[in-house]
């Protein structure tokens, strides 16, 4: 299966090739396929039409995932990654191809599809409470039934203390936990994640990625999760979606070859390493188009010749 | 306190220099108006005349400019007459802080001069009811119109040119019109005050709504919201609070119309009071009456504020000024 073209080198160790999988790991990956078909994206394009120009910002996507998947999306900046979950979303239409959600194509967004924003957008006059019971109570279920099935995702999450609690009483993370619950509480077959978790500090990133597995591994739930950090990716991921930039295509889609369950001490195993080396490969060389991140121009030197930092 | 902590760009003042800095902002007026009032050698351009002296069209309490009043005691003195003499004192338009706070309280207990006259209290319970009223006939079409334009870009552009145009007309121009339509009593007072109200409400609260965080519409849409519930579930709880402080911002451009208001038709309320007053060359209570009407403003405002904070516990931008 390792070709030598997808050996790629690093000072005192070679690694293997990220397509390289253990047979716990295959299994595993036909067992996911082997599960139904829970979102088909097939020949998507998005144009954008501004000033008489129009600009593709997705073309011809395709790809399925399948139930209890984990997928996520990266790319470079302007890849359109968020422009397609808002599109599975049903918050942007698309100019061509088909979104199927078991089969039914999507118009407009639903309860069938949750999402989380990278923004808290919790409702700010509703309590941690209310914001969870707000999907169930649209959608016709009553105020006991509501309450009820709220509090029991707070305590899936330990925070039925907090029920009572402000969202700006809560810290960052806090607060994406809630919104995370908030939209699993319409029980969704899928979960869109934009860059949910971009805002936050390094540590409770970290914790929340773990946090997030945790419930994953625990309810039926679908996930695509957009991100731009590349150890998230692999370190949350069944399979990565990887886009290019201008137009936002499919670049490849990569079965992620580090066993589960997943820890942090897998950050610096091989194969972790290897599909590392194989997205940066992917997204940071393909820039041959110059775009603004190039421009960066030499700074001229403001300080005496011998007064070196470095 | 050191300049380098007062004045810090879009810094929050420490609690004791915000008490400090909030009781100078009424301090220093009342001061200047002090030392105008108190001090002989600042202003008093004219001499009260204590004592006529020889001068016959003089009579004791008469108010005479400086100069007038220097010509007499020189001529006097020159003619071996009695010489006037008097106090430096200011215009009878301009009384003293002490004359006012007199009158202040003894505008309350004076009875009406004429018989068919009112009370000041029952003066200033008619101008609130001509307020109120005004103020909750405007609100009532307002409020909705404005959320209403905010919220459907459609209607927006039915409405506002015409809006924008409208409020650019002066309230008061429509009187006479008014008083023809509505008699000469409350109606057309009440109307003027909707008038100048009804149509910067429309504009401002379609604006307030259209600031409204575009993301919480999607968050909601995605819980399975329909649109036509959006309106209910979301804009209007979201943005409660901006509309509350909308409707005081509007509620004080309400009482900036009074007094017009009150001067259509038969004139009434606490501009009676006014215009009866300073008739009667009364300045004191005339002051005393003006510096009612803002007490009780900035009394509902301060009020208002604080229902706000009870209503709205969530609102951080009111927590950051509170």
């Amino acid at each position: 299966m390792a070709s030598a073209m997808n050996d790629i080198a690093i000072p005192g160790q070679l690694l293997p090739s990220y397509r390289e999988q253990s047979p716990a790991v295959r299994a595993r990956f036909e067992r996911l396929k082997a599960r139904e078909v829970i979102l088909t994206v097939s020949g998507l394009h998005k144009n954008f039409d501004s000033e008489g120009k129009t600009t593709v910002a997705l073309k011809d996507i395709n790809f399925n995932t399948h139930r209890r998947e984990l997928l996520c999306v990266v790319g470079p900046s302007g890849c359109g990654k968020s422009t397609l979950v808002r599109i599975l979303a049903g918050l942007e239409e698309h100019s061509a191809g088909d979104v199927l959600l078991l089969g039914q194509p999507v118009t407009g967004p639903g309860s069938d599809r949750g999402m989380v924003f990278q923004g808290y957008t919790l409702f700010p006059w509703l309590t941690v409470k209310k914001n969870v019971m707000f999907g169930l109570e649209v959608n016709g279920h009553g105020k006991l039934e509501s309450d009820r099935e709220a509090m029991q995702w707070l305590q899936l999450i330990g925070l039925e203390k907090f029920a009572d609690a402000y969202p700006h009483q809560l810290s960052g993370g806090m607060k994406q936990r809630v919104a995370i619950v908030r939209a699993l509480a319409n029980q969704p077959r899928i979960l869109l994640m934009d860059e949910p978790f971009g805002a936050l500090d390094a540590q409770t990133r970290c914790r929340m990625q773990a946090h997030l597995l945790e419930i994953w591994r625990k309810i039926d739930i679908t996930i695509v999760f957009i991100t731009h950090d590349l150890d998230e990716a692999i370190f949350l991921a069944d399979r990565i979606l990887v886009l290019s930039a201008h137009p936002g295509q499919i670049q490849e889609l990569i079965e992620v070859p580090v066993p589960r369950p997943r820890s942090v001490a897998q950050i610096v195993s091989p194969e972790f390493l290897a599909t590392k080396a194989r997205l940066e490969q992917l997204i940071y060389s393909a820039r041959h188009d110059p775009g603004e991140e190039d421009d960066y121009p030499i700074v001229a030197r403001m300080t005496n010749v011998t007064d070196n930092v470095e | 306190m050191a300049s380098s902590t007062l004045f810090r760009v879009l810094r929050p003042l420490s609690p004791r220099a915000k008490l400090v800095i909030g009781i100078l902002s009424f301090v220093l007026p009342v001061g200047v108006w002090s030392l105008v009032s108190y001090v002989p050698q600042i202003w008093h351009p004219q001499i009260m005349i204590t004592d006529p002296g020889s001068v016959s069209y003089l009579d004791v309490g008469a108010h005479l400019a400086r100069d007038a009043y220097e010509g007499e005691v020189a001529d006097a003195k020159q003619q071996g007459r009695a010489p006037p003499k008097g106090v430096p004192a200011n215009p009878v338009y301009l009384p003293s802080p002490g004359e006012v706070a007199r009158a202040f309280y003894t505008s309350f207990t004076t009875p009406p001069e004429t018989k068919d006259g009112q009370w000041l209290h029952q003066s200033l319970w008619h101008s609130i009811r001509i307020i109120f009223w005004g103020y909750v006939i405007s609100s009532l079409i307002g409020v909705p119109l404005g959320i209403l334009c905010g919220a459907y870009a459609a209607l927006a552009r039915v409405n506002e040119p015409f809006i924008e145009f409208f409020r650019y007309l002066p309230a008061p121009a429509f009187g006479a019109l008014m008083v023809a339509i509505l008699g000469i009593y409350d109606g057309p007072k009440i109307a003027i005050i909707v008038i100048g109200t009804f149509f910067q409400q429309v504009l401002i609260i379609a604006n307030t709504t259209r600031k409204l965080d575009p993301a919480l519409l999607e968050a909601a849409l995605t819980l399975g919201t329909r649109s036509r519930q959006l309106l209910t579930r979301v804009v209007v709880p979201a943005i409660l609070p901006d509309l509350y402080r909308d409707q005081r911002i509007l509620l004080g451009w309400a009482w900036t119309y009074l007094i017009v208001a009150e001067l259509i038709g038969t004139t009434s309320g606490i501009t009676w009071f006014i215009t009866q007053q300073a008739r009667f060359q009364h300045f004191p209570n005339v002051y005393a009456a003006i510096a009612m009407i803002g007490i009780i403003g900035l009394g509902t405002d301060m009020l208002l504020a604080v229902l706000g904070r009870r209503l709205f516990p969530w609102d951080r931008s009111l927590a950051k000024f509170a």
